[in-house]
């Protein structure tokens, strides 16, 4: 086992009266991704604050890189890049502007800024757009600008704010490619986000966060045995056929299954693997209705964080 | 501690980097003033009441100048809030970078462009009928003053920049309450045509001071004396200065951007 670069124990804040994190215990191993998941308003940007010293803990400790946050602010802010949910930017400076001043702030000689920012634009393909007010960016340039504002002294802990929120499909595959290769050249990062496709894509590790509190943690594969093993699941033509084909797989597995009437998709968890899919696949054919897409299949973390918290990640998202 | 300067320094270049590039905030920024001194030569310059031996236009003159500069404050809390609301507040203090640097370049960058207002500010009074009585030195510690009144309002409006947190909220909260400040001290009128109440309030009001160093200054004897003025003067935007200043930096530390 290495070494843990970010640990976090107890970690508390409160806002007036709500309590935005409530005790989080986190460790994050070197050269590992922690992928921290839950909704809007659950507390995840409030911990990245806080371990990156931008605001101060209520109550527990946290380091980062063997540093205290609350006693050696600075000496954290030298080790570590943040890249926010914002694009922090200056918009009216040249993508080259910008990272040669960030550069200078990190207190590097000029000459060394200025080859820094030159190597960053090239490595994330902003070398054409250099010159040109970051104004005229598109969303995801603007982000691939402000993740290489966080890399200007090749931190080896990077902590990222749900770097593709809003991002195009495209975005967030190009922003997927560039933090596994931040991750094969041996850094340690703690990502936030809402989409649990990515968290189960990129990290290692997975706690998921809801109203300040660690509800769940281990890896992907491990948390999706928390909520049962395999899952029948078909799509049905007509939405009419939707409840009859239900109750048919009701009377098979024994299990209320979940049906999405929009897409007309019921699926119910399993005990027998492929008899049960047998099973299902018989009593519908019994009863007439025509199948689609019919298979067996493990759980997604959609289903682990309903299963966990009782409501939809993304809807929660919507409302917050 | 040493990266005051330096950071400082990178701070200003930045937001004088920007300055070509919103042609507009330079244009309207220049408006005003100019605009003022003109409504204020030909609209009030003949039909206010002077103490015998003063001229009006004279009067009215470094009243205006002065009130622009104060007008500082709202440039600069716009541009923190802004900042704070984009998130660089945010990414600067997550820089080992000097705590107090970004309101430094943020004052460093205002000081230049206030002054290159208050130049051709001057340059238009000139225009319509100002002049330096008060002799070369006299011009020049004028203008110092106008400096020290951009830093000390400058800090008054990067205080409020950070606790507003929002661009459109603090341009009004920047701005606002410089009406009743400048238009309750000797600006535009003099003391004696004031109710006693207001007359007590106005004396020690401290942009009657500023108003009254630069009147000695630009104008100069027999009727207006820059000493004791400039030393009264001084030591309120000293005042305001470590004091807002203080507040400011105190509040960028907490600043919690959401």
């Amino acid at each position: 086992m290495s070494e843990n670069v970010i640990v976090a124990e107890g970690l508390v804040k409160r806002f007036g009266k709500v309590h935005a994190v409530s005790g989080v215990d986190l460790a994050v191993p070197a050269g590992t991704v922690l992928g921290m998941l839950g909704p809007n308003g659950a507390g995840k940007t409030t911990m990245v604050r806080m371990l990156t010293t931008l605001l101060r803990p209520d109550g527990g400790r946290a380091l980062v890189g063997g540093h205290d946050v609350v006693a050696e602010p600075n000496a954290v802010r030298t080790i570590m890049g943040l890249s926010g949910q914002y694009a922090a930017v200056d918009e009216y400076l040249t993508g080259r502007e910008n990272l040669d001043m960030f550069g200078r702030l990190y207190h590097l000689p000029k000459r060394e800024a200025a080859a820094r920012a030159d190597e960053l634009l090239d490595r994330f393909r902003l070398t054409d757009a250099a010159d040109r007010p970051a104004k005229t960016y598109s969303g995801g340039m603007r982000r691939r600008l402000d993740l290489a504002a966080a890399l200007v002294v090749r931190p080896k802990i990077i902590f990222l704010d749900e770097p593709t929120t809003g991002l195009d499909p495209r975005g967030r595959m190009g922003m997927w490619e560039i933090i596994r290769a931040l991750v094969r050249d041996g850094a340690t990062l703690l990502l936030t986000t809402q989409y649990l496709e990515e968290a189960d894509e990129l990290a290692d590790d997975i706690v998921i966060i809801d109203h300040g509190t660690v509800i769940a943690r281990g890896t992907s594969d491990q948390l999706k045995a928390m909520v049962g093993g395999e899952r029948v699941q078909f799509t049905v033509p007509s939405p009419a056929a939707v409840s009859r084909a239900a109750a048919a797989v009701l009377g098979v597995t024994g299990e209320d299954p979940e049906v999405d009437e929009e897409t007309s998709t019921v699926s119910a968890p399993v005990r027998e693997g492929t008899r049960s899919l047998v099973a299902v696949v018989n009593a519908l054919d019994g009863l007439g209705i025509e199948a689609h897409d019919v298979g067996l299949r493990r759980p997604t973390l959609d289903e682990v964080f309903l299963a966990l918290t009782g409501h939809k990640a993304e809807e929660e998202a919507v409302e917050a | 501690m040493s990266y005051v300067l330096s950071d400082g320094w990178e701070m200003t270049k930045r937001h004088l980097r920007q300055v070509p590039r919103i042609p507009e905030l330079l244009f309207f920024s220049l408006i005003q003033p100019v605009m003022f001194v003109l409504l204020f030569r030909y609209v009030f310059g003949g039909a206010l009441r002077m103490p015998p031996g003063v001229d009006a236009v004279q009067y009215l003159m470094v009243g205006i100048f002065a009130q622009s500069m104060t007008f500082a404050t709202a440039g600069i809390s716009t541009g923190l809030a802004d900042d704070m609301q984009k998130g660089l507040i945010d990414r600067f203090r997550s820089l080992p970078m000097a705590r107090s640097a970004v309101l430094v370049g943020r004052m460093g960058s205002d000081l230049v462009r206030n002054m290159f207002v208050a130049v051709v500010m001057v340059l238009v009074g000139l225009l319509v009928g100002f002049r330096f009585t008060g002799g070369f030195w006299g011009a020049l510690g004028g203008f110092g003053m106008f400096a020290a009144t951009v830093l000390a309002f400058g800090s008054i409006g990067a205080w409020i920049g950070l606790s507003v947190r929002n661009a459109e909220a603090a341009n009004i909260a920047g701005i606002i309450w410089l009406f009743p400040l400048t238009f309750t001290s000797n600006a535009f009128v003099p003391l004696e045509t004031m109710p006693d109440w207001l007359r007590a309030w106005a004396q020690v009001n401290p942009i009657t001071k500023i108003v009254n160093a630069t009147r000695g200054l630009f104008i100069g004897p027999p009727v207006f004396h820059p000493f004791p003025a400039v030393w009264q003067a001084l030591a309120w935007c000293g005042g305001l200065m470590v004091v807002f200043g203080f507040l400011a930096v105190r509040q960028y530390q907490r600043a919690n951007s959401r």
